[in-house]
């Protein structure tokens, strides 16, 4: 590791004893012990690293940041243009501490919804039972930093055949330089379902950091939507790491869409562990000025009669640079497996760049796999056919280039989300009128 | 047709063009008036869509000699959404797919956007969804298809009745309908025919691209050209389009370089 990496992970790590070690003997201490050791043994990736090599974290780690001390002051009109209506419960974390104050905790109808500082204490074994269990060999250095940081974060569980409210976890930046290490654990037991909406937002432009790791246990029948809200800052550094787990017949759905940031990047494991699970990832980046958005994903069919069906597209302007790397596993024993993956890139200026991989690497022998990578600009002939009818060609383009985008966005069930991401792309690609 | 010629609204003189540095138009002269239907026939890549794509304005095709003028301005000097504005439609051959734009949507801006630019009033999204339902029905189309996105996954014929539904909300001077016959089946054929005339009036005009004389018995033309590598090489009235129906293109041709 090299000193400038090391003087980054110092500061970062100099916040440590901040938070109160748990009571002595508590299982929680040592499992923190433990990934200060490895975040300290581990090197930090750099562009040498293949996993990284379009990813050069050099900027975040010339970075020094501060422990976060406090929440800012923040008032609930602020967070009005966050709301998401159809959540009954919503768990607020503003520089990373919860703030029961902008919180709404209702009855989750069966449900456990709570910050996991409670959770540690109150449901000790079911969070230790399930604690890291979806991120392999304990993550990268990342997590390993994320877990040295184990504080707060949301603790979801929902019992057998319990179907939860919408759950809104929102974290607020209202400072700069501050580093937060956010952690959720969500487990939805045999045949429950529910609806997460994992919420990233800032109400300033500055640098702050954001390291968090997110896993979610999925049992036999249970369904899951999990829709991921990157909307930081755009001087943000956002490394998320997310860790699926799929029983027998379990369903996952997702967005994850990647609009604010510096640079950030997604590292999405999901194991497919019991036969006739089904997923449906799909992912948006829309960037512009010099951010980089990167998103490695990772679809283990390790059972039989899966389905998994990936889309993700990226819009890119000025001197941005998307990057794209979706691995497929179909394992020997994963016959019948379904996979569709499709990665459409929009290239908006001359500097933009995308670099997008798919890597397929099947072991069975009756499988259906289908991948393609489409980079370009908008169709000419589109553009066009647009003018013809009178549309100026700054409409035109407008109007292509939100479309691109819409059509994963209209997927989603929660109007207020909807609503919420369709005014960003208004706004960030200038379409003014299509949307009413 | 009328008995006193109406105003001048096409004026193309001697117009020569290439596309990817091949020249397609040759010396196009064309004259259309107010009231008036012309007919341009001419065989597979003698350059009728061409001609209709340069004179919209798309930006692959270069002119490279003669002008045109529309309603006395110089139309190519106008950038394509100008044209539109300024009434100048073109129906296209293979009217574009565009996925995730929905076609109702798409429609009222449009609608709107010309309007404005006409000085004229815009329709909020509830009275337009009346007048587009009312054009529609001109049309007998499925109201169905306002939410779905603009002609993706429509059949053949479908997207020629939204282009002529387009048509019908822009209201152009000039209307230049390249092969609308083509994908509609006899019913559709009729009932698009019928739209067509409908718009219809003595302040305007259509040229109509077409391959067969069936588009002709129900909007009837008063004059027949026909094009040959990249020229008109012949103008004719209506009974010109039976006699190419009846004969082919090769006497024309055959006329033509004896001439
Ligand atoms: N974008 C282009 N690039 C290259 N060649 C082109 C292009 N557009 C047209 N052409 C060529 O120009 C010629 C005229 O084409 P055009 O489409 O105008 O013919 P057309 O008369 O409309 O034929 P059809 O009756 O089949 O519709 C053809 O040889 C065609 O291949
Ligand atoms: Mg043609």
């Amino acid at each position: 590791m090299s000193t400038v990496a090391s003087t980054w992970l110092d500061s970062l790590l100099s916040g440590h004893e901040l938070f109160p070690e748990h009571r002595a003997g508590c299982w929680v201490n040592g499992l923190r012990a433990d990934a200060l050791e490895r975040a300290h043994a581990l090197t930090l990736p750099t562009p040498r690293d293949e996993d990284w090599r379009f990813t050069d974290l050099s900027p975040l780690y010339r970075l020094a940041f501060r422990a976060p001390v406090a929440a800012g002051a923040l008032d609930a009109a602020s967070l009005a243009p966050f709301d998401v209506a159809e959540a009954p419960l919503r768990l607020t974390f503003v520089d990373g501490h919860f703030v029961p104050r902008l919180s709404r905790l209702a009855e989750a109808g069966g449900a456990l919804v709570l910050p996991l500082a409670e959770a540690l204490e109150s449901h000790a074994e079911l969070v230790r039972a399930h604690l890291g269990g979806c991120v392999a060999n304990g993550g990268s250095a990342f997590a390993a930093i994320n877990t040295a940081y184990l504080h707060d974060g949301l603790f979801l569980h929902a019992p057998r055949g319990v179907r939860v409210p919408p759950v809104h976890v929102l974290y607020v930046s209202t400072r700069a330089d501050v580093a937060v290490s956010p952690r959720l654990l969500v487990i939805a037991d045999a045949a429950s379902e529910l609806v997460l909406v994992e919420d990233y937002v800032a109400v300033h432009q500055d640098t702050y950091g954001v390291n968090v790791v997110a896993e979610v246990v999925a049992g036999p029948g249970a369904r899951v939507r999990h829709m991921r809200l990157q909307h930081d800052s755009k001087n943000a550094f956002h490394i998320g790491t997310t860790g699926v787990r799929l029983d027998r017949d379990a369903q996952y759905g997702a967005l994850a869409v990647a609009f604010g940031a510096r640079i950030s990047r997604l590292d999405l494991h999901l194991t497919q562990a019991g036969p006739g699970a089904r997923c449906e990832l799909d992912g948006l980046a829309l960037l512009a000025g010099r951010q980089l958005a990167d998103t490695h994903s990772f679809i283990d069919h390790a059972a039989a009669d899966g389905s998994s069906r990936q889309e993700h597209r990226c819009i890119v302007d000025d001197g941005a640079h998307a990057v794209f790397n979706g691995r497929i596993l179909v394992r020997e024993g994963a016959q019948r497996t379904n996979s569709a993956q499709q990665s459409r890139n929009l290239l908006l200026s001359d500097k933009a760049r995308v670099d997008a991989k798919p890597q397929l690497e099947i072991f069975a022998d009756d499988v259906k796999c289908a991948h393609g990578a489409t980079v370009g600009q908008l169709e000419a002939e589109e553009v066009f056919y647009l003018r013809s009818r009178g549309l100026s060609e700054s409409a035109a383009r407008a109007m292509l280039t939100y479309a691109f985008a819409a059509g994963l966005v209209n997927r989603i069930a929660l109007p207020s989300v909807v609503a919420r991401l369709r005014e960003t792309l208004t706004a960030r690609t200038g379409n003014t009128e299509i949307v009413r | 047709m009328s008995q006193s010629p109406g105003r001048e609204l096409l004026h193309v003189d001697g117009l020569t063009a290439t596309v990817a540095g091949k020249t397609i138009l040759k010396g196009i002269d064309l004259t259309v008036r107010a009231g008036e239907v012309h007919a341009i026939m001419g065989p597979n890549g003698s350059g009728k869509s061409t001609l209709s794509k340069v004179l919209a304005g798309h930006p692959a095709y270069e002119v490279t000699g003669g002008g045109a003028t529309f309603l006395g301005a110089n139309l190519l000097d106008l950038e394509p959404e100008e044209r539109a504005r300024a009434g100048f439609f073109l129906s296209f051959q293979y009217p574009v797919e565009v996925p995730g734009v929905a076609n109702g949507q798409f429609l009222r801006l449009v609608y709107n956007t010309v309007q404005g630019a006409r000085g004229r009033e815009e329709l909020d999204p509830l009275e337009f969804d009346d007048f587009v339902r009312d054009k529609m029905k001109l049309l007998e189309m499925d109201p169905a298809f306002l939410d779905r996105s603009v002609n993706e996954g429509f059949s053949g014929g479908e997207k020629k009745r939204n282009e002529i539904l387009q048509m019908a909300l822009l209201e152009p001077s000039l209307a230049f309908l390249d092969e609308t016959d083509s994908g509609l089946d006899i019913d559709a054929l009729r009932v698009v025919a019928g739209g067509i005339n409908a718009l219809r009036s003595a302040d305007n005009a259509v040229v109509l691209v077409t391959h067969y004389q069936r588009l002709l018995d129900y909007v009837v033309p008063d004059y027949v050209h026909v094009m040959e590598g990249g020229r008109l090489v012949k103008t004719g009235g209506r009974e010109l389009a039976l006699e190419l129906e009846r004969r082919g293109y090769d006497w024309v041709a055959q006329e033509a370089r004896a001439a």
